[in-house]
């Protein structure tokens, strides 16, 4: 019986807030802002898309999930570049104290800056690759945005390495790289998945302004799109799609997160 | 060989704000081949800088360390650590800790050899049964194990020990001391053991050096031994000279270590386990026995 109660809960009550949240925006439909499709209105508008997830219609006229798909292509490789770069980053952070005081104010000073100001910069930057550029600056803002939690992160690890770890690698004398690989990344891991998490947050938010910019097929691309061809259902469809893909990547990387916890 | 380990005017010097702050000032010790050592002193005193020293985890600000011939520059796997902590790597099996050690003393030998290796020494200090498990799923007492298995299983030069079982309850102190006198009954290795427990200190060692209270701490007084090996913990405790030596090292540790007023608690002795016959007291002074905290009856 409280089992069972118990699993109600779990399921009811979110339940309830998503409720609330449809019936707020139900009463906002048809009092303040009659501009805004209804839920319903919503639904019937967006069925399309939603039933036919993977139908390619036209360009900027596909199934949401094939949208998704796109997105989610473009956020793995900028994410992947993220790690690449900024793991390296938060190593030689966490292990020199010269590299720190040289690279510390300029990561702070960088970190703050929104993705709106670095996508112009990055297509500047690849202005050369002609056809590809948008492609490239789409990444660049997605690495240089994403990158942060997982340097500062990693480095923070590094640094809280217990004395008694590198005490046994000293004593055994392990060379450099047998005390990186057995000792310096596994003490650090659950922190640099941390770091991880968080990155993946940030290139999935990231990701939606690139595309609204650049106008690429994709969740962000069709958003920015709906909202000049005045579909506003399908924002709010946009919205949502998001929100749970982000909500699903999160869940992931937390899991794989507290598999490395206990190691 | 008669001396294997030298302890040449060793001199540990940390800077401070106010100052450089003499740690250990002029300390000087020799070690026989095949000889167990514990330094004791009172927590802080500096016993276990000099135990780092000599393991090479802490600088030598002056003076110098020769073992076996060699004077020794930096840390090794000539010598076998064990810690107060045990210091296993969590994600590490008990295996694959001892394992880690092995590999970079063996280095030359067979995957088969360092399996036996490995293996062997975890049996004797009694996991065999549990070798493949991480030391989270480890009592207190049996990551220890691991601990001095692995010291032991790099069949080093000599072995460190650093108040290696101050962390366990007394009962498992007791065993864990069985299973080192043991190995090292076996091995015959060179040891220089840190404890503030002088049970402890007595039941091990051939010999027992007090240090003075830091700063500036250095050798204060050496008891010999005499208890013959194999070694009994009953049989030691009944040894007529067992109670005259632990009150001469107690009340080294409670009068004169200090050289400051004020400095330091008495020392962290716990009463005997088993009480010794009155009849077996030799003839202490008298004026020892007054002043000591414990006092056999």
């Amino acid at each position: 019986m409280k089992l069972l109660r118990a699993k109600l809960d779990w399921i009811l009550l979110p339940m309830i807030g998503f409720g609330a949240a449809i019936a707020i925006w139900q009463i906002l439909s048809v009092t303040v802002c009659k501009e805004l499709p209804s839920p319903w209105r919503t639904w019937l508008e967006s069925r399309e898309y939603i039933l036919k997830p993977f139908e390619k219609r036209g360009e900027m006229d596909q199934g949401i999930l094939r949208f998704t798909w796109y997105s989610l292509i473009l956020v793995a490789k900028g994410y992947a570049l993220a790690l690449l770069v900024g793991t390296p980053i938060g190593f030689l952070l966490g292990l020199s104290v010269v590299f720190t005081r040289i690279f510390d104010p300029i990561i702070q000073v960088l970190r703050p800056v929104s993705p709106l100001a670095w996508l112009p910069l990055g297509l500047v930057l690849f202005l050369g690759a002609g056809k590809q550029a948008s492609e490239l600056g789409a990444l660049f803002t997605i690495a240089v945005c994403a990158m942060w939690p997982t340097v500062l992160n990693t480095a923070v690890g590094v640094r809280a390495i217990p004395q008694d770890y590198l005490n046994v690698a000293r004593v055994l004398k392990l060379s450099r790289t047998k005390t990186f690989v057995k000792v310096l990344i596994p003490a650090t891991l659950p922190y640099m998945f941390t770091g991880f998490r968080l990155s993946l947050g940030i290139a999935w938010l990231v990701i939606v302004a690139a595309e609204m910019l650049t106008g690429r097929p994709g969740v962000g691309g069709f958003l920015w799109q709906e909202y000049n061809a005045l579909n506003y259902a399908h924002i709010i469809l946009c919205i949502l799609t998001i929100g749970f893909v982000g909500f699903a990547l999160d869940r992931l990387m937390s899991v794989v997160e507290r598999r490395f916890k206990t190691a | 060989m008669s001396e294997y380990l030298v302890i040449d005017n060793l001199t540990k010097i940390y800077p401070s704000a106010r100052g450089p702050a003499v740690i250990v000032k002029d300390f000087n010790l020799r070690l026989k081949k095949g000889e167990f050592v514990t330094l004791i002193g009172h927590s802080g005193c500096g016993k276990s800088t000099v135990l780092g020293m000599v393991a090479g985890l802490s600088d030598i600000t002056d003076g110098g360390i020769i073992l076996a011939g060699k004077e020794l520059v930096g840390a090794g796997p000539d010598r076998g650590v064990v810690f107060q902590s045990p210091c296993l790597l969590p994600w590490f099996t008990a295996y694959e800790n001892v394992m880690l050690g092995v590999d970079q003393a063996f280095y030359t030998a067979s995957p088969q050899e360092r399996n036996q290796i490995v293996e062997y020494y975890l049996t004797v200090v009694g996991l065999s049964d549990s070798m493949h498990k991480y030391p989270s799923e480890l009592s207190q007492g049996m990551r220890q194990r691991v601990g001095i298995a692995r010291a032991f299983a790099l069949c080093p030069k000599m072995l460190l020990l650093d108040e290696p079982f101050g962390m366990l309850d007394s009962l498992t102190r007791f065993e864990l001391q069985e299973v080192l006198l043991e190995l090292w009954r076996k091995d015959k290795k060179t040891a220089l053991m840190v404890t503030h427990d002088v049970d402890e200190a007595l039941f091990l060692s051939d010999r027992v050096v007090c240090m003075t209270d830091g700063p500036e701490a250095e050798v204060g007084e050496v008891l010999d031994v005499p208890f013959e090996r194999p070694r009994d913990r009953a049989k030691v405790m009944a040894h007529p000279d067992y109670y005259r030596l632990r009150e001469q090292l107690i009340s080294f540790l409670n009068d004169r270590a200090h050289r400051r007023p004020g400095s330091g608690a008495p020392p962290p002795s716990s009463p005997a386990p088993h009480a010794a016959p009155a009849t077996k007291l030799p003839d202490p002074k008298p004026t020892a026995v007054t002043q000591l905290a414990v006092s056999p009856s």
